[in-house]
């Protein structure tokens, strides 16, 4: 039991005054991030991201993920009380909490979610204690033809699990690698893409994106439809936790299957906005009460936000071992990891073995500590959005631009952030998903030249990814989900052919 | 008149003003835009096999760009042939886009002004402006909400976490 020790010590790290000080900042940073529209997990670490760089890493990334944490807790507040989803894993969650406010239960529906979240992100982060380390031993072993297999089914995996059309998502993908490939090649030191910009020799920064993408296209979507908070006043009464509690025992097998769904699409590239409607779809098939879901089911809170905590919480599992985030979130904290000069992957648990448990104890921290300020703060919180959105929509611009400018200190970023902006509205609209858009930008590099470098030792022969039985059989996986998509494709056209020609 | 943040009753029942195939349409060619320029690039870069390199840099981006080219034929295809009613259905009205450019138009100009009058100057005047113009307030409670909002965050990047942003005249005067 190597990892109980080391896990002590992490908790030693991350019991500090100075670090439960940032914790409980960045919780309720995060809360409020995760209440209002336009600033989410991923957009409001990325803003924030600067303001770390004074910090130890240790410290920083204690602050950053508490703001993440807290951002899963918020988008469940407005969700029960508002029927506005703060964060699009929070949609899920509408179905029953928002009923349940109307019936005058919202304390209850409140009290479930958070409590489900908690569990969920525990029950992720107990896995990623014990499975983190296994991995990460087992990756000191990859090659470049293991990198990009992994990689590969990184990638696959949103093609062959994703929800919508998967050429969208194809499109939306290829077009991230298309940008992450504008500039400096690694490589071979030449200039790509940039037709004598010297503003694109550094290429495209993945904050300004996730900045844009996110931010300003959500605030143009919540401008269009137009925004008005008028629901149900929160009041939580210490009665209601209780009274709560006693009924979530009984709901153990749905606690259980959405922990399991949430880890799983929260460790392949799934994330948790589609972790939290698996959760829901699935708790509505198999639960006694399921014919009751949509009305005001408890049950019907706890399946989603447990899902979704748990996929937001191992997300960081592949982003500490392999250096290959599971979800947008994750992406801006491996951003960060780079900046303070720590190389995620592997290495990580070898050569920064305080700072690894540190986090991994300080998720634990962090989630009681995130319990604890939103069940006691949530009145505080639901009245931020008796501000009006004529005030908080240019002001979410505001901070938008500025996150965007101290990316690299630079103007020409604002302006990209703009595009992203209006390229995020799109977007969203169509139906062109943005997490593999991001990912590819984040990764792109890394994926191109552990691609070059495998070729490179093989002299141009593809199946260097088939040399062993570990690559093999992770390519063949990923190939196999790639081509998912095809194959129900082709097999649901011949149902539409039977269907319409009923011979 | 009132805030126009607010949906106003019965605007649901507004005409599409782009349908959600068009946008699908226009969407697609622009990725197939980018394709051709990737594509055109990687050709001078090269995607041939180099002896001490490998592949060649425009290798990478010359397959991506292949690929997305044939994704987004096939979107351009599918939103051209669709007759379904899903199609037909609005991706906005004309309050809507109205809606997005008061955010919008006003973000192009304090973003073009900010490299002149420096962001925090920018930023209280698009923010006590938007208050007025679009959310009816007070001239007074706009001003105050908009120079706190901009006081603040000089405190906090300029003063406590040292992180230079972008300054103009104004700052100068201070003596920063």
């Amino acid at each position: 039991m190597e990892e109980i020790g080391s896990l002590l010590g992490g908790f030693a790290v991350a019991i500090s005054p100075y670090n439960i000080a940032l914790m409980v900042v960045g919780i309720v940073l995060g809360v409020v991030i995760g209440v209002l529209p336009g600033l989410g997990g991923a957009n409001g670490v990325a803003i924030l991201l600067p303001l770390t760089f004074g910090m130890d890493p240790t410290s920083a990334i204690i602050m950053l993920t508490s703001i993440y944490w807290g951002a899963l807790f918020g988008g469940a507040i407005t969700a029960v009380l508002f029927n506005i989803p703060g964060e699009p894993w929070s949609v899920a969650t509408t179905f029953d909490g928002h009923p349940m406010a109307q019936k005058g239960k919202a304390d209850e529906a409140l009290v479930g979610a958070f409590t489900s979240s908690f569990v969920g992100a525990i029950f992720a982060v107990i896995l990623i204690t014990f499975l983190a380390p296994v991995i990460a031993k087992f990756a000191l072993r990859f090659g470049p033809a293991e990198f990009f297999a992994v990689q590969f089914l990184t990638f696959a995996s949103f093609l062959g699990m994703g929800r919508g059309s998967p050429m969208k998502t194809l499109a939306s993908m290829c077009l991230g690698f298309a940008l992450a490939s504008v500039g400096l090649d690694g490589v071979t030191g030449t200039l790509r893409l940039t037709f004598g910009h010297d503003e694109l020799m550094n290429g495209f920064k993945f904050l300004v994106a996730v900045i844009g993408l996110f931010g300003i296209g959500e605030i143009l979507s919540s401008m269009e439809e137009g925004l008005a908070f008028r629901g149900a006043a929160a009041k939580l009464k210490m009665d209601a936790v209780i009274r709560t509690w006693k009924q979530l025992p009984s709901m153990a097998v749905t606690f259980l299957r959405s922990c399991i769904v949430g880890c799983w699409m929260g460790i392949t590239p799934g994330g948790a906005t589609p972790a939290s409607f698996m959760g829901y779809g699935l708790a509505k098939r198999f639960s006694k009460r399921g014919r009751f879901f949509g009305k005001g089911e408890l049950e019907g809170v706890v399946a989603p936000e447990t899902a979704a905590h748990a996929a937001g919480t191992a997300a960081m599992l592949p982003m500490l071992t392999l250096g290959i985030p599971g979800s947008p979130t994750a992406a801006v904290l491996l951003g960060g990891l780079l900046i303070w000069g720590l190389q995620p992957g592997p290495l990580l648990f070898v050569e920064q073995k305080e700072f690894v448990w540190g986090l991994i104890a300080s998720m634990y921290m962090g989630n009681v500590v995130g319990l604890v300020i939103v069940l006691t703060c949530v009145p505080l919180f639901a009245a931020i959005l008796r501000v009006p959105f004529s005030i908080i929509a240019p002001a979410i611009v505001v901070v938008c631009a500025i996150g965007a400018y101290t990316v690299n200190n630079a103007m020409f970023d604002v302006w990209m952030m703009l595009v992203f902006g209006v390229l995020g509205y799109l977007f969203t609209k169509l139906g062109y998903p943005l997490p593999p858009l991001v990912l590819a930008l984040v990764l792109g590099d890394q994926a191109e030249s552990s691609f070059r470098q495998a070729m490179l030792t093989s002299q141009g022969d593809v199946t260097v990814f088939w040399h062993n039985w570990l690559s093999g059989g992770i390519m063949t996986l990923g190939v196999a989900l790639a081509l998912w998509p095809l194959v129900s494709m082709l097999f649901g056209k011949k149902d539409d052919d039977a269907v319409a020609n009923p011979a | 008149m009132t805030d126009i943040t607010e949906p106003q009753p019965g605007e649901s029942h507004e005409p599409a003003l782009i349908t959600l195939r068009m946008a699908d349409i226009v969407v697609a060619c622009l990725f197939l835009i980018v394709s051709a320029i990737v594509i055109s690039d990687s050709v001078r870069l090269g995607f041939h096999w180099q002896d001490s390199v490998g592949p060649a840099p425009g290798y990478f981006p010359f397959y991506v760009a292949v690929v997305m080219a044939i994704a987004s034929a096939y979107n351009l295809g599918r939103a051209i042939l669709s007759r379904g009613p899903d199609e037909q259905e609005a991706m906005t009205t004309k309050t809507g886009v109205l809606r997005m450019s008061a955010i919008f138009l006003p973000a192009v100009i304090y973003v073009f002004a900010t490299s002149y009058i420096g962001i925090y100057v920018a930023s209280a005047i698009y923010i006590a402006a938007f208050m007025i113009f679009f959310g009816k307030f007070a001239i007074w409670k706009a001003l105050a909400v908009a120079l706190s909002i901009s006081i603040v965050s000089f405190m906090m990047f300029e003063v406590w976490f040292l992180v230079p942003l972008p300054k103009g005249p104004l700052e100068a005067a201070f003596g920063y």
